[in-house]
């Protein structure tokens, strides 16, 4: 059962006023995470709320596995007061992973808020390849932006409110890069991860330019193993688990 | 070392032990087999099936409550052809019974799907879903009819040698009456209860957070509501009574068992742990080794006689 453990939180620490990040001692008998995987965490003290909740892999290090979670409702309000040594049941690694960019692609990463939790980690594996359009509402709400910069090709910054970076959305500066940009597209590929419309957008972008994407969706979860059917996308084929057939779907597969 | 018999009979079934799953907790049993020994359970109830698939309702599916959550999952399933080909071969190899739960829009189909299934080998039991709309009457749900119940749980007796159970809706006024009318039709057990119907509003949006605006209600909230029903049906009727609704530890369990039910059935606990099953037998193995209870079917009822 090593993907059913308890783990214990090293450290739990605000990296932002509604943002924490988390790193929880794992068993060294878990299955390796990759970048797209997600964990189901116990967060609450008693059975209100009653359920895990869902968060992506952050980063893996020879601490642990991290977390970074926004503070959104009870359960991470919860989370978020949890202390170091409290042991927490994790369930994990769960879901699908992004899929590697053929050897001579540039990933073109797409975040979206919180989302940049998601393809941090996927970021860190292509050393000074990929390139990262970040968006989020101010300048206040872009998280590990430094760190990103350490590693990522190029981070093109976006927000709603133009207080950093340039103003519109990730998906705008997506939009832009591929109009503007000389080297051929059927170079790249795009991953992203974000609100819906945001990902509805990358998808019409990179379906306009022919270019493989995959995006990572989010839904209500129950129980992360594909049984209770709560977390359904629609697709070509019909409703899809996004804790077992995803959370990362080709983005031509979502019926938007 | 106190000898300990924890087997059950639910008709001419017998189980091992008195702990199932409950029908749409525990999907077609696969996806748990990872996380626990599926031939230590008294029975895998599989998810509800149709005689075609079905794709079930749009999202938002499910929302959380207090101690609990709604679902309108919308009984999406691959049908039983497609359980028959690819999920029973799997569950053939577990040393438990397999008790299928089905449902249908007509009661033409209910009798098509229990004939389809009794000829599987593999299958030791069927539970009817009657939670479900009956499209025939256009209003009705089959189990809030005593006349429309009577009719379909009759109809489906004819149609199967096997094991029958009942699983009861708790959306009625008199639960017992219910349970009565199924016993009376040919009911071999009565599964008590499924989960209630229930709402939650966004009061940021001022819209039903569910797409299908109402869902099924179930986990710790519903405990009283459930064994007091159960507590009702076992005087009411003479079968055996499977009782669930918010089972998450073995002390849960007992206190069905005490209120009358021979089995409990662990249903949204599966989705706050994996191995809730196993944890929850083992929570009644200790009760009985706590209390020197030598068999388990000395505890059933056991509140009724104060």
């Amino acid at each position: 059962m090593s993907r059913y453990f308890k783990a214990e939180i090293q450290e739990n620490r605000p990296v932002h006023t509604v943002h924490n990040l988390l790193t929880l001692n794992v068993p060294v008998s878990m299955p390796e995470p990759r970048p797209g995987q997600f964990f189901m965490i116990e967060a609450n003290k008693g059975t209100d709320p009653l359920l895990k909740r869902a968060f992506s892999l952050f980063r893996k290090t020879g601490q642990g596995v991290q977390i970074l979670y926004r503070v959104r409702g009870k359960g991470t309000a919860i989370l978020k007061e949890m202390k170091k040594g409290t042991l927490l049941e994790v369930l994990g690694p769960l879901g699908t992973c992004y899929p590697l960019p053929p050897a001579d692609a540039v990933p073109l990463v797409i975040a979206g808020g919180i989302g940049i939790a998601s393809v941090f980690s996927f970021v860190e594996q292509f050393s000074r390849r990929a390139i990262v359009f970040y968006g989020a509402r101010t300048k206040d709400d872009l998280l590990m932006l430094d760190e990103l910069q350490g590693f990522a090709k190029e981070v093109r910054v976006s927000t709603d409110d133009g207080s950093a970076g340039t103003k519109g959305t990730a998906a705008d500066s997506l939009r832009h890069f591929l109009s503007h940009h000389a080297s051929p597209i059927t170079h790249h590929c795009i991953y992203a991860c974000g609100p819906h419309l945001l990902l509805k957008a990358v998808s019409e972008i990179a379906g306009a330019h022919k270019i493989p994407s995959y995006v990572s969706m989010e839904e209500h979860m129950a129980c992360g193993i594909g049984a209770c059917l709560g977390c359904v996308v629609k697709t070509r084929d019909g409703y899809a688990r996004v804790c077992k057939e995803g959370p990362v779907f080709e983005a031509r597969e979502i019926v938007w | 070392m106190v000898s300990m018999d924890l087997s059950v009979r639910i008709g001419s079934l017998e189980l091992k032990n008195p702990v199932m799953t409950a029908s749409g907790t525990f999907g077609y049993g696969e996806e748990y087999a990872e996380f626990l020994d599926l031939s230590r359970l008294g029975a895998v109830v599989v998810k509800g099936l149709s005689l075609l698939p079905k794709e079930g309702n749009p999202p938002p599916r499910i929302v959380e409550t207090a101690s609990g959550m709604l679902n309108a999952i919308g009984l999406q399933n691959i049908g039983i052809q497609r359980f028959i080909d690819e999920k029973i071969p799997f569950l053939r190899t577990y040393d438990t019974k397999v008790i299928v739960n089905f449902f249908g829009d007509s009661i033409e189909e209910y009798v098509a799907a229990a004939e389809r299934l009794s000829s599987v080998e593999g299958i030791h039991g069927l539970e009817m879903n009657i939670s479900c709309p009956n499209k025939q009457a256009g209003w009705c749900i089959f189990g809030t009819d005593p006349r429309v119940t009577t009719e379909v749980v009759g109809a489906v007796r004819k149609a199967t040698k096997l094991p029958l159970i009942v699983k009861l809706s708790p959306n009625v006024t008199d639960i017992s009456l219910m349970a009565k009318v199924a016993e009376d039709a040919g009911a071999d057990a009565l599964s008590v209860i499924n989960t209630l119907t229930g709402m939650v509003i966004d009061i940021k949006t001022r819209r039903p957070k569910l797409a299908n605006r109402t869902g099924g209600l179930s986990g710790p909230a519903i405990k009283p509501v459930a064994v007091r029903m159960v507590y009702e049906v076992f005087k009411a009727v003479k079968v055996p009574v499977i009782g669930m609704g918010g089972i998450m530890h073995g002390d849960d369990a007992i206190e069905f068992l005490l209120a009358g039910a021979t089995a409990v059935a662990v249903g949204t606990a599966n989705f706050v742990n994996p191995n809730a099953t196993i944890d929850i037998l083992d929570g009644i193995m200790a009760y009985m080794k706590d209390g020197k209870v030598e068999d388990i079917n000395l505890l059933r009822g056991a509140a009724h006689a104060i």
